[in-house]
């Protein structure tokens, strides 16, 4: 049913229907409307039964979801952010024990500075923690993708991270299709655990495992996310069949066949990166977008078909590895080892800086020219750092980077927005 | 259950069981049919008192329910100790998942249980000190919070011990740790720190709280069986030597334990919706002295020249705890804390 | 596709005001998309939100910058924020006030638009008249809807209607189309003017 509704309310509705036991989960924005929508649907009797545990930390999160998940139950919860890494251990828990926990991280900035708004650091942080890691473009997708996701993460044992852009999804209002509480049915079967506390059966989880024997349970997990590569495209054909639609799969190709430059992102912003595309391509460029779905398990063979023919790649990402460049490019980068192109690192978007089709046209357009640097960073205020790099290099006491910045670029309340 | 075949290592002791009791009075422990929750091969110390306080604490639980327990364990030596993979001392379904977070997956257990109608089922959640009072305080204070209805239980021998003996926020004043070595000023863990959990749990107002020892282990098992009796958050706080950690002989872990009750220092009681409603008063008091000296963590207290300040000041604590308990069986002498102290929770051995 | 975005102050409803357009749009079975600047909840700050309205699927996620319209809920921010960044020259506005664009300093600027598609309207007054407080979103889409007839103020009624508890949503419908039939006369006089 066609619904205009936050895209928030979308996910709690389709989390909902996807008949979670527990729910736990410690507000933090730009998660919180996730599970207000959530909490209500629980008191109001909507989804039951379903226990909704208030808990006093994203630690204490993640690690209720596991105590549920271990005793049987499926189990969600939320976060962002700092709350991700504050569940940081948690998190390697729960995929070390195999457990099939569904979280939505509505991707934030990490701090310090402490910054409430959209980009893909938290995310990237805990790209090696083995969750699963799937990106929704749109808020459809968001919604899509966790019903997926309980499929995914219950067949395969291993729990799976659905990100979506914080405040650009979670808070935009859009047209979402809501599925039917049947279909979902349909698709998404009971939780079957594999393993369970139960008094009937005892077992114990979460033995110490030394030198001798925790190689190969470390290789498992890995060898289960490969088997993902080959699960996820089925779950989404799967979805498709059942919902009509296509949602998730691994990547997802934009006018990138013929395509000499191919742009490579993950979420939200490929909306703005293909319509900055179609406006290029009517001027006759053959230019190209690639969407990374799942960033976890990384789809290296699809990735490197996808892009193998271009004779550049850019890879636009909102992370920056501190240190050493790009996250996402570097993933890429792995794909393509071996074939011969240009491919260029564009860092954007870091803090929720706004990611404009203006800025994505001459970004293309020099990088079609073969103009830009391996690393770059869009739409940086150079002028800006310079004073401050000599601001820090004149004096001993130069004060916080941050302080000095805000500073410098006068009022922020200035501008239109 | 299969029938578990007993064996006697202490004769004439208290620890098996008492022919003279009624049957329900009993050790759990003296029965042929106990659940033998934590069962031999387990790699604890010689004298552990963990280990006795453990095994004790959850056939307690397993016969109040029926058998019907799932425990959620902390990182420690308990944990460490019971099961080296690929074996398990467990014959109870059991969980380790982190240092901090036993109080709340035990929480994420119960929820599940709730949520599923099995509440027969009942939780248990259990570490040591430095699991329950440090690390893993704020799951404790939340699972206290919201009342879940889970039984934590807090094994205590007051300090790191399977990292190598370092202070913890249970470890008492003028102890010997590996963080608090007895050089300097102030010899040993510091004065004017740590904290009660057993207060702190009581200040929750959680249906019931109690703290024992594994010299009195018909008690132990009782406050585990009356705590099963309520529903929502309930808190043991358990005293347990530790042979290798405080220098104690093995066959010495009893005796210290009764040593730490009898002088005061640890108090033995129970609270319910935050009032003292039982106290085990001492039956023969003794000066701390007797209770410092087996235990190398204070040789420094006893050397040249010995430390009499020390023990003063430590001996002032105990009679702190004995004043504010009331746990010296005089009538005319009451206690400070709210509620007040009755023999109803001393149970004769 | 029509972009418009919303000025205002923390706690006038600039944020609803965008989903309740998009709202509209959707009635009418259009793609619409509302999306608040982001920022920490608190009263009184500036506040921007954005909307965009189109028949087909909209995937561009970016402010927007380049506006087709321009409601301002607070004509306190007119010389404190640059509201008017990127307003097209055909580009309508719609500004809550009892004033004038003169008694506003804005005389000359608006100037630079087409003056049918420049107006003010008392939406502050109109919903304290109808709804009893100056909360003025729902009167401004009204007059919005009159203004540009990009949703029609049937349309806006459905999205109040659904949005608002009963209490509040029969009071804000008949701001709206009172808003509505004031901005409607302001045409009709410019026009004959």
């Amino acid at each position: 049913m066609l619904k205009q509704i936050e895209g928030s309310q979308a996910v709690a509705r389709g989390v909902a229907m996807c008949r979670p036991e527990v729910i736990c989960a410690y507000p933090i924005s730009p998660q919180t409307h996730i599970v207000e929508g959530l909490s209500d649907l629980v008191r109001t009797g909507e989804l039951t039964p379903c226990e909704f545990v208030s808990v006093e930390s994203e630690f204490a999160a993640m690690s209720v979801a596991i105590g549920a998940s271990a005793a049987g139950a499926r189990a969600y919860t939320a976060t962002a952010s700092q709350g991700l890494l504050y569940m940081a251990e948690a998190l390697f828990n729960a995929s070390g024990l195999g457990l099939p926990i569904v979280m939505t991280v509505a991707n934030r900035a990490i701090g310090a500075p402490i910054n409430i708004w959209n980009d893909h650091s938290d995310a990237m942080s805990q790209r090696d923690c083995g969750w699963m890691q799937l990106y929704a473009e749109t808020n459809q997708e968001a919604l899509d993708l966790h019903v997926q996701a309980y499929r995914l993460a219950e067949e395969l044992s291993l729990p799976v991270m659905v990100c979506m852009d914080g405040f650009i999804l979670t808070h935009a209002h859009e047209r979402i299709d809501l599925p039917q509480q049947e279909q979902v049915d349909e698709f998404l079967p009971p939780y079957e655990p594999r393993q369970v506390l139960d008094p009937a059966d005892p077992v114990t989880i979460g033995a110490m495992v030394g030198p001798e024997a925790f190689f190969e349970v470390k290789y498992l997990a890995h060898a289960k996310q490969m088997q993902a590569l080959d699960l996820i495209p089925e779950v989404a054909a799967g979805f498709a069949r059942v919902f009509g639609r296509e949602s998730g799969g691994l990547i997802r190709s934009y006018r990138a066949e013929d395509a000499e430059t191919i742009v490579v992102a993950l979420g939200s912003v490929m909306g703005t990166i293909e319509e900055t595309i179609d406006e290029l391509r009517e001027q006759g460029v053959r230019i190209g977008a690639l969407a990374i779905k799942s960033f976890r398990p990384f789809p290296l063979e699809e990735v490197r078909a996808a892009l193998g023919g271009a004779r550049r790649v850019v890879v636009l990402e909102k992370a920056l590895a501190v240190g050493i460049g790009g996250i996402l490019s570097a993933n890429v980068r792995m794909a393509l080892s071996g074939i011969d192109l240009h491919g260029y690192t564009v860092i954007a978007g870091l803090g929720g800086r706004p990611i404009t089709r203006a800025s994505l046209l001459r970004l293309f357009a020099d990088a079609i020219a073969d103009e830009l640097q391996p690393l770059t960073f869009l739409d940086m205020k150079w002028d800006v750092v310079q004073r401050e790099v000599e601001r820090q290099q004149a004096g001993r006491r130069p004060g916080p980077h941050a302080e000095n910045i805000i500073r410098d670029l006068g009022i922020v309340g200035a501008r239109s927005h | 259950m299969p029938h578990q075949q007993i064996k006697f290592y202490q004769a004439g002791s208290f620890v098996a069981g008492n022919r003279l009791l009624p049957p329900e009075e009993r050790s759990v422990q003296a029965r042929m049919d106990r659940s033998n929750s934590l069962t031999s091969g387990h790699r604890a110390c010689q004298g552990c008192g963990e280990a006795l306080g453990a095994r004790y604490a959850l056939d307690a639980a397993m016969r109040a329910t029926g058998n019907q327990v799932i425990a959620a364990n902390a990182t420690g030596c308990l944990e460490v100790f019971s099961t080296p993979f690929p074996e398990s001392s467990w014959q109870l379904p059991w969980i380790h998942s982190l240092f901090g977070n036993a109080p709340a997956v035990a929480t994420g257990v119960a929820a599940a249980l709730k949520v599923k109608g099995r509440t027969d089922v009942r939780v248990v959640g259990q570490g040591g000190d430095g699991g329950t009072v440090d690390i893993g305080f704020a799951c404790l204070s939340g699972m206290f919070e919201r009342n879940d209805d889970v039984l934590f239980i807090c094994y205590d021998n007051e300090a790191y011990m399977n990292t190598g003996v370092q202070r913890s926020g249970a470890t008492p004043p003028a102890a010997r740790t590996a963080t608090t070595k007895p050089v300097g000023e102030e010899p040993g863990n510091v004065f004017g720190q740590g904290k009660s959990a057993p207060l702190i749990a009581m200040a929750h107002e959680i249906p019931y709280v109690a703290t024992a020892t594994v010299s009195e282990l018909r008690d132990l098992e009782y406050k585990v069986e009356r705590a099963m009796e309520f529903r929502g958050a309930r808190y043991l706080h358990i005293f347990v030597p530790c042979p290798l950690g405080w220098g104690s002989a093995s066959h010495d872990t009893i005796r210290i334990a009764r040593l730490a009750k009898e002088t005061g220092l640890f108090p033995v009681f129970e609270a319910e919706d935050g009032e003292v409603t039982g106290v085990s008063r001492i039956r023969r008091p003794v000066p701390v002295e007797e209770y410092l000296r087996p235990q190398r963590r204070y040789a420094h207290l006893f050397g040249d020249p010995p430390r009499a300040d020390v023990i003063a000041r430590i001996q002032e604590r105990a009679d702190r705890n004995i004043r504010r308990f009331g746990l010296l069986p005089d009538p005319g002498e009451g206690a400070d804390l709210p509620g007040h102290a009755t023999d109803k929770a001393d149970v004769t051995t | 596709m029509f972009q418009l975005r919303i000025h205002g102050r923390g706690g006038q409803g600039v944020v609803t005001a965008a989903e309740l357009l998009s709202a509209a749009a959707f009635v009418e079975g259009r793609h619409a998309q509302a999306f608040p600047s982001f920022g920490s909840e608190r009263t009184g700050a500036p506040v921007v939100s954005f909307c965009r309205i189109d028949d087909k699927p909209i995937r561009s996620r970016e402010p927007i910058s380049h506006p087709d319209a321009l409601i301002v809920q607070d004509p306190t921010l007119l010389h404190q924020v640059n509201l008017f960044e990127g307003l097209s020259p055909d580009g309508y506005m719609l500004i809550n006030t009892q004033h004038s664009f003169a008694d506003l300093g804005l005389a000359d600027f608006v100037k630079q638009f087409r003056a049918e598609r420049m107006l003010t309207v008392p939406a502050s007054e109109l919903a304290r008249e109808h709804v009893g407080r100056p909360i003025p979103n729902a009167a401004l889409l009204g007059g919005f809807a009159g203004l540009s007839g990009l949703v029609s103020i049937d349309s806006v009624a459905a999205a109040v209607e659904e949005r608002f508890p009963e209490r509040l949503a029969a009071g804000n419908i008949a701001a709206a189309r009172a808003a509505c039939e004031f901005v409607r006369n302001e045409m009709e006089e410019l026009a004959h003017a």
